[in-house]
């Protein structure tokens, strides 16, 4: 048996004297190596479980272990063996990009690092940027820096929380084309999204939580094949009848309904006939974890 | 502490310095600027009509006070406002996620302050002691005091920089707290002068040891023995510097 990379255990976190429950009870390891994605809608304790693992929070209780070495405890060597690329896009505005990185390298008691930072500063297409202050960077720069500034000490275990929100397509591209050659070398990925085809593409496992507790946990592959299998998606310009309204999904004029079968995906169609609702572009397709993801958060799962 | 927070903390310590330098004419520039007026201002006011300790012109006797006040308010507000900025920006986030012990911590914040104090100190000495030089009695009594007082003004700092979540708290740190026991610990005259009700309340002050260790060094006398100043602001020191690495220990306010 491996050591895992993380390991949560029984981790709860209340506040205002335990009137709010923010996490209760979250169990799951990571293996090195494993791609991770973690889901779960806003407040649902992404953040916070996150946060507890970097040391940026306490638990109320249970633990947390980065390659056996308790985040409390043993801090040190965990957070030695984590890079985390917060979900906040802060800076220190009196220092340029090498220097960020110089200084983030050295809390981590690396010295001479200047090999390492030209690599991430090119791989993360900001060798330009190496000597401007961190001011003059726009968003998506500064977002590529915070990443730099999570690997500088080369940390086996890697956790991005919602790296790509507000991110521009390139940025998305460089960041992952990056982070899978990590995870080939061997660094174990923990990424929290709000994208589902991210997570869908990149993670070999995946968790969802769901109002502090983990709702499902299985390989990717068996999550999308265990549920809802089949989609429906049409455009419409009418409104659905309400007995389909709970498993669609509607964006403007399409419309997205996931079936379990064909003789459900026969049920839909009829139904949509009976209330005359007129449809086109018809096209029956494989669900996705979007579909899975919104099915799981619905129901009592 | 191990190599890591030893590195780190050596590290921490050169971020914090290279922070203030590069705004240096903030920084150190404008506190050297307000010494200077009120040098001018004060001197030359009070200069034929005050003499202290018999025999020492006023100029003279308030170049030290105000290097050392100075040095004080500046050591303070070096620990203070980076890790209030920090706080609030957000970028403190770089610290809290390294593997650096509350040691490392508390060396670099302090150690930076001090740095800082001296630094404006050594300016404001620079400047001022053309217009009345104050002599020097005793070098070491001079840097005891200014390291140990900027060492407790720059702990001070760090438990303000903690507590504070906003800046406009910070401000009321500083302008009802710091100011008022700097400005009336004996900066600006003898506090032998006084009466006794305002001695006695001098006497509680530990800013007024700081500054009147301080300045014995220059002239060899002084309102008490630099001795009783050195255990009181060294007392001070200890108990301040046990209070902040507690509170860095327990993560008050920066680990929720």
């Amino acid at each position: 048996m491996q050591i895992p990379a993380i390991s949560f255990q029984n981790v709860s976190k209340t506040y205002r004297g335990g009137a709010v429950r923010a996490l209760d009870g979250v169990s799951f390891d990571i293996q090195p190596g494993e791609f991770f994605g973690l889901l779960g809608p806003n407040g649902a304790g992404k953040t916070t479980l996150i946060s507890i693992l970097a040391g940026l929070a306490k638990a109320s209780g249970g633990r947390v272990l980065v390659q056996s070495h308790d985040v409390v405890e043993d801090y040190a060597a965990a957070r030695k063996a984590l890079g985390i690329v917060p979900q906040e896009l802060v800076f220190d505005p009196f220092f340029t990009v090498r220097e960020a990185l110089k200084i983030q390298s050295g809390y981590f008691g690396v010295r001479n690092n200047d090999a390492w930072i030209d690599e991430l500063l090119s791989s993360l297409g900001l060798a330009d940027k190496a000597n401007a202050n961190m001011r003059q960077l726009s968003g998506g720069m500064k977002r590529r820096v915070l990443v730099a500034q999570a690997l500088v000490h080369r940390p086996p275990v890697i956790v991005l929380d919602e790296p790509t929100a507000g991110v521009d397509v390139e940025l998305r591209q460089t960041l992952w084309q990056f982070v899978a050659r990590l995870n080939r070398e061997g660094h174990a990925v923990l990424l929290t999204t709000h994208y589902l085809e991210e997570a869908e593409a990149l993670c070999s496992r995946i968790a969802m939580l769901k109002l502090g507790k983990i709702v499902a946990l299985d390989r990717t592959s068996q999550l999308l094949a265990g549920k809802a299998s089949t989609m429906l998606r049409f455009k419409t310009d009418s409104a659905l009848p309400l007995s389909l309204a709970a498993q669609s999904r509607v964006t403007g004029r399409i419309a997205q309904i996931t079936a379990h079968d064909a003789a459900e995906v026969e049920t839909i169609l009829a139904t949509l006939r009976a209330a005359a609702v007129p449809i086109e572009d018809l096209e029956i397709g494989r669900a996705d974890l979007e579909d899975v993801f919104l099915e799981i958060m619905n129901g009592a799962a | 502490m191990n190599g890591i927070s030893l590195q780190g903390a050596r590290t921490l310590f050169y971020k914090e310095v290279l922070r203030f330098w590069k705004v240096s004419f903030q920084t150190v520039g404008a506190p050297v600027l307000t010494a200077v007026l009120y040098l001018l201002v004060f001197g030359h006011t009070l200069e034929n009509h005050v003499k202290v300790y018999g025999s020492v012109g006023y100029t003279a006797f308030l170049i030290p006070g105000l290097v050392m006040m100075s040095v004080l308010q500046n050591a303070f507000a070096n620990a203070s406002s980076s890790l209030i900025q920090s706080k609030i920006t957000g970028n403190l986030v770089f610290l809290l996620v390294a593997p650096l012990s509350h040691w490392a911590w508390f060396v670099a914040y302090v150690g930076a302050a001090i740095v800082r104090g001296l630094a404006v100190g050594l300016g404001v000495a620079v400047v001022t002691m053309w217009f009345a030089p104050p002599g020097m009695d005793n070098l070491v009594w001079v840097l005891v005091f200014a390291v140990l007082g900027s060492g407790l003004m720059g702990a001070l700092g760090l438990i303000a920089g903690l507590w504070a979540e906003k800046f406009d708290q910070m401000a009321a740190f500083q302008n009802f707290i710091i100011m008022p026991m700097t400005f009336l610990s004996g900066v600006f005259y003898s506090v032998g002068s006084l009466p006794p009700l305002w001695l006695a309340v001098s006497h509680a002050n530990p800013f007024f040891y700081m500054i009147d260790g301080f300045r014995h060094g220059f002239f060899g006398v002084s309102d008490v023995s630099p001795w009783i100043s050195l255990g009181v602001v060294g007392a001070a020191f200890i108990a301040v510097s046990a209070i902040a690495l507690e509170l860095l220990r327990r993560g008050y306010k920066i680990r929720h």
